[in-house]
């Protein structure tokens, strides 16, 4: 019985190929999943800092924060980027993050942001995109939204798997407020189906299954700057959209805190900011409008920006999600 | 005495394999989790989705292994190894094939509204047991064709000498193979459909859908609530034996007895009623499985032609050695688990949650290993580990079988263990375990359970590259590679379930 045999010989070549290690001090920075393909913005990240800090940055992608909390401060992270700010509250409690020392007058951010710990990179705000070769007029408002036919078809996220679609059930809240059951009820009609990620969503409005998908405001410029069609856009509500901003931290435990100070003020740095527009098709967190891509001036931006802080969002968030899981399971 | 031993090492590794992980998850925890109000809807749900998917793949199954054992026609082979294509399809792809037929925008409803017909909605409990017969009823279409196949020629040729009705000869042949397979074949979909999480909420049209699995997934992701994601995890598990003991239950494991292994001509079925039905049978059925498969192939091909980028072919090729490793364990593994104890600890194996697994099998290794360089490994083992059941529900009844029909003959004859494994065992079981280690391979190619916590950047395996293409925008490429994903497990699929068949008339 040879088999086994190899199966032995893969799992030792796996292990052993792994050791390779360069003789710089390693950086190891933990990204959410999709930062790491050749079509995310970890390998720029790589480059751009490799040629700066004469170090080795390792990405390990996957589950952050619940990777973070089960390895505690044996963890090796230096640093974690990619949070939500969904998580922040339950990282903060947890102590194992360390301030950030990097200086926040450089920031863009259409709101005030005083964190010391949690450092934004981009952001982006929900909104609902659609194809303008299909919807001639897309609602104005929120409320045109709600009043829209039935046939409109709607796919979104789910609050409990998929940050987007929590955001979602937030901005229904910060909107409609006690009446945000009201809202659901009108919405429910219209929503085709709840997807638990982005992916799969957006997948079924590119494939038009859905004539409106909840996404983000930056989502036309994927479509504007690398395929040249500008005929996706995202309907802008004057009742204000959530704002979603992408966090990175530095991990207190670090064995590199040299290295991780640095790359942390790295982050919010011209090369980073210059290439995250493209690289993670989000709007950069310190970058003023006219440095933006082309591709991101065209964009539609709402000029009412509705976010709720970590602890007002932690209160929150039970009875938003019941408000939705409610009036959709009827 | 060594065969024994072995039997419960490999039971034991399996034990250890399921129980570990969540012992591990609740000692982290300090205790089991609490009961939520939504809890008790989301365990209904889940139950009954899992009890209508196992009914209806495994009743329409029935005629459709029917006509295929009994019908010759071009293409047949082909026909039968293409209908295990859904199987092993990742479900994201599943999923938009399905919806490209059935979806509102999709074929059946553009037909249907050019001949001024009413529009269907996919969307509800529905389109769960619709998605779920497409990913099953293959499974349990070639469960009970094996077992089809598997019935001596000689019993055939009785049944016509002594001239039984068509009906006689259901009674007398044919029920007692359903009644020995088809409870197996159910448990194991039920079982498989209770972990059911993206198919369900997708196509279940929103939070009613809501299953035990989604919980576990927000439990344990979301509010990193450890002891409740156990729990949840004990109550899939606990779900899972009740549904494997009641099949084991039902099922008897008496065979055909022996035949001569040839192949004989078969005079039932032979009026033009039968015939027209088992056609429609197998027309529907192809119908069903294949035409949401070539929409996969159609979406796929520019985004494969575009080349499909350095990242997938490299996770390509880690896709296909992890599945060959699954493979040779699993076969290794389920050769001494072939037996009434094996399969239900198999069955319950399958029931636990992957995210719990994972989590699991993070906290014990992580003491002793990094666990970023156990991503393929893990994959491997436990890849092998869900394929368990599928394995020895193909294999088990055949093994049986053999010992059964041919146990005398080994005493008789006082055949040494090399020579009953290698002359009577292996050639005897040779078609079904080609199936059970195709079925293996190409569900190890299709499976991302559990590498969340253990990904590696440079260790992706096919079904996490689709995903990363997809949350990078890259839709038309993450079709292509999805479409590479496909082509491989079908390949590897057909690869072993033809091996097993080499030489075989059918």
């Amino acid at each position: 019985m040879k088999t086994p045999m190899k199966a032995f010989t893969f799992a030792a070549g796996c292990l052993s190929a792994s050791f390779a290690l360069a003789d710089a001090p390693v950086l190891t920075v933990y990204a959410p999943d999709y930062f790491v393909s050749e079509w995310g913005p970890g390998p720029k990240i790589e480059e751009l800092f490799e040629a700066k800090c004469n170090c080795d940055l390792q990405f390990k992608p996957g589950d952050l924060l619940p990777r973070v909390l089960l390895e505690g401060d044996k963890t090796e992270a230096d640093i974690v980027i990619g949070l939500n700010t969904d998580v922040t509250k339950k990282a903060r409690e947890s102590g194992l993050f360390a301030t950030h020392n990097v200086a926040l007058d450089g920031l863009t951010l259409p709101l005030d942001w005083t964190d010391d710990t949690f450092l934004p990179f981009n952001y982006g705000h929900t909104a609902f995109i659609y194809d303008t070769t299909k919807i001639e007029t897309a609602p104005a408002s929120f409320d045109d939204l709600l009043n829209a036919p039935d046939d409109l078809r709607l796919v979104i996220q789910d609050p409990r798997s998929s940050i987007s679609g929590l955001a979602l059930v937030l901005w229904v809240n910060a909107v409609y407020g006690d009446k945000a059951a009201d809202a659901w009820a009108k919405l429910a009609p219209k929503i085709v189906t709840v997807t638990r990620g982005w992916s799969e969503s957006y997948g079924m409005f590119t494939d038009g299954e859905a004539d409106m998908v909840l996404s983000y405001t930056t989502s036309p410029a994927y479509h504007i700057i690398a395929e040249g069609d500008e005929t996706k856009k995202a309907a802008i509500f004057p009742e204000g959209h959530y704002f979603m901003v992408e966090l990175a931290a530095k991990v207190a435990s670090t064995d590199q805190p040299e290295l991780a100070d640095k790359f942390m003020e790295f982050v919010l740095g011209q090369d980073f900011q210059g290439m995250i527009a493209t690289g993670n098709w989000s709007i950069p967190a310190a970058l003023p409008k006219d440095q933006w891509p082309d591709g991101f001036q065209k964009l539609d931006l709402p000029e009412k920006v509705l976010f709720y802080d970590e602890t007002e969002a932690a209160a929150l968030r039970d009875t938003a999600i019941e408000a939705w899981r409610s009036a959709l399971s009827q | 005495m060594a065969q024994r031993a072995l039997s419960i090492s490999a039971g034991l590794a399996l034990a250890i394999l399921t129980l570990g992980p969540i012992a591990a998850v609740l000692i982290r925890a300090g205790g089991l989790g609490s009961f939520r109000p939504g809890d008790f809807e989301a365990l209904q749900f889940t139950v009954w989705q899992a009890l209508l998917s196992g009914f209806f793949s495994t009743l329409l199954a029935i005629p459709v292994a029917r006509a295929l054992a009994r019908r010759q026609f071009f293409g047949r082979r082909l026909l039968i190894s293409l209908l295990g294509a859904p199987f092993i399809l990742p479900v994201i792809v599943a999923v938009m094939g399905l919806i490209a037929v059935f979806g509102q925008n999709g074929i059946l409803n553009s037909g249907l509204a050019a001949f001024g017909g009413p529009r269907l909605d996919i969307y509800g409990l529905h389109g769960v047991v619709l998605a779920h017969v497409f990913f099953n009823l293959p499974l349990a279409t070639r469960m009970l064709l094996q077992a089809w196949l598997a019935i001596p020629a000689e019993r055939f040729r009785l049944a016509a000498s002594l001239g039984l009705t068509p009906w006689g000869q259901f009674l007398t042949l044919e029920w007692p193979l359903i009644r020995r397979i088809a409870p197996g074949a159910f448990a194991v979909i039920f079982v498989i459909c209770l972990t059911s999480f993206a198919v369900a909420l997708t196509l279940g049209g929103g939070p009613r859908a809501t299953t035990v699995e989604l919980a576990i997934y927000q439990a344990m992701r979301f509010d990193f609530d450890l002891g409740r994601a156990a729990m949840l995890a004990l109550m899939q598990l606990g779900l899972a034996t009740v549904a494997g003991l009641i099949a084991l239950k039902l099922a008897p494991s008496q065979g055909f007895g022996v035949g001569r292994g040839r192949q004989v001509p078969r005079w039932d079925g032979r009026s033009t009623m039968a015939r027209t039905f088992d056609m429609i049978w197998i027309f529907l059925a192809a119908a069903f499985l294949l035409v949401p498969l070539a929409l996969v192939v159609l979406k796929g091909m520019p985004g494969l032609f575009a080349g499909a980028g350095q990242g997938t072919w490299t996770a390509a090729k880690h896709s296909v050695l992890v599945a060959l490793a699954s493979t040779a364990l699993s076969m290794v593994w389920a050769l001494p688990l072939a037996n009434r104890k094996g399969e239900l600890l198999s069955v319950a194996a399958i029931a636990i949650s992957p995210l719990v697994i994972g989590t699991g099998l993070f906290l014990i290794l992580r003491p002793f290993v990094n666990p970023f360089t156990m991503a393929l490994p893990v994959t491997t083992v436990v890849n092998a580990m869900m394929a368990l059941p599928f394995a020895l529900r193909i294999l088990r009844p055949e093994a049986e079988a053999v010992e059964h029909d041919f146990g005398r003959l080994r005493q008789t004859l006082r055949l040494t263990t090399w020579a009953w494994f290698t002359r009577v065992w292996l050639p005897r079981l040779r078609r079904p375990m080609g199936f059970a280690a195709g079925l293996t391979a190409a569900l190890a190619m299709g499976d991302l359970g559990v590498i969340a916590l253990f990904a590696d950047p440079d260790r992706a395996t096919l079904p996490l590259q689709v995903y990363r293409l997809m949350g990078a925008y890259q839709m038309e490429a993450a079709a292509g590679a999805a479409l590479l994903l496909l082509i491989l497990s079908f390949g590897l699929f057909w690869l072993f379930d033809r091996g097993g068949r080499a030489g075989a008339d059918t």
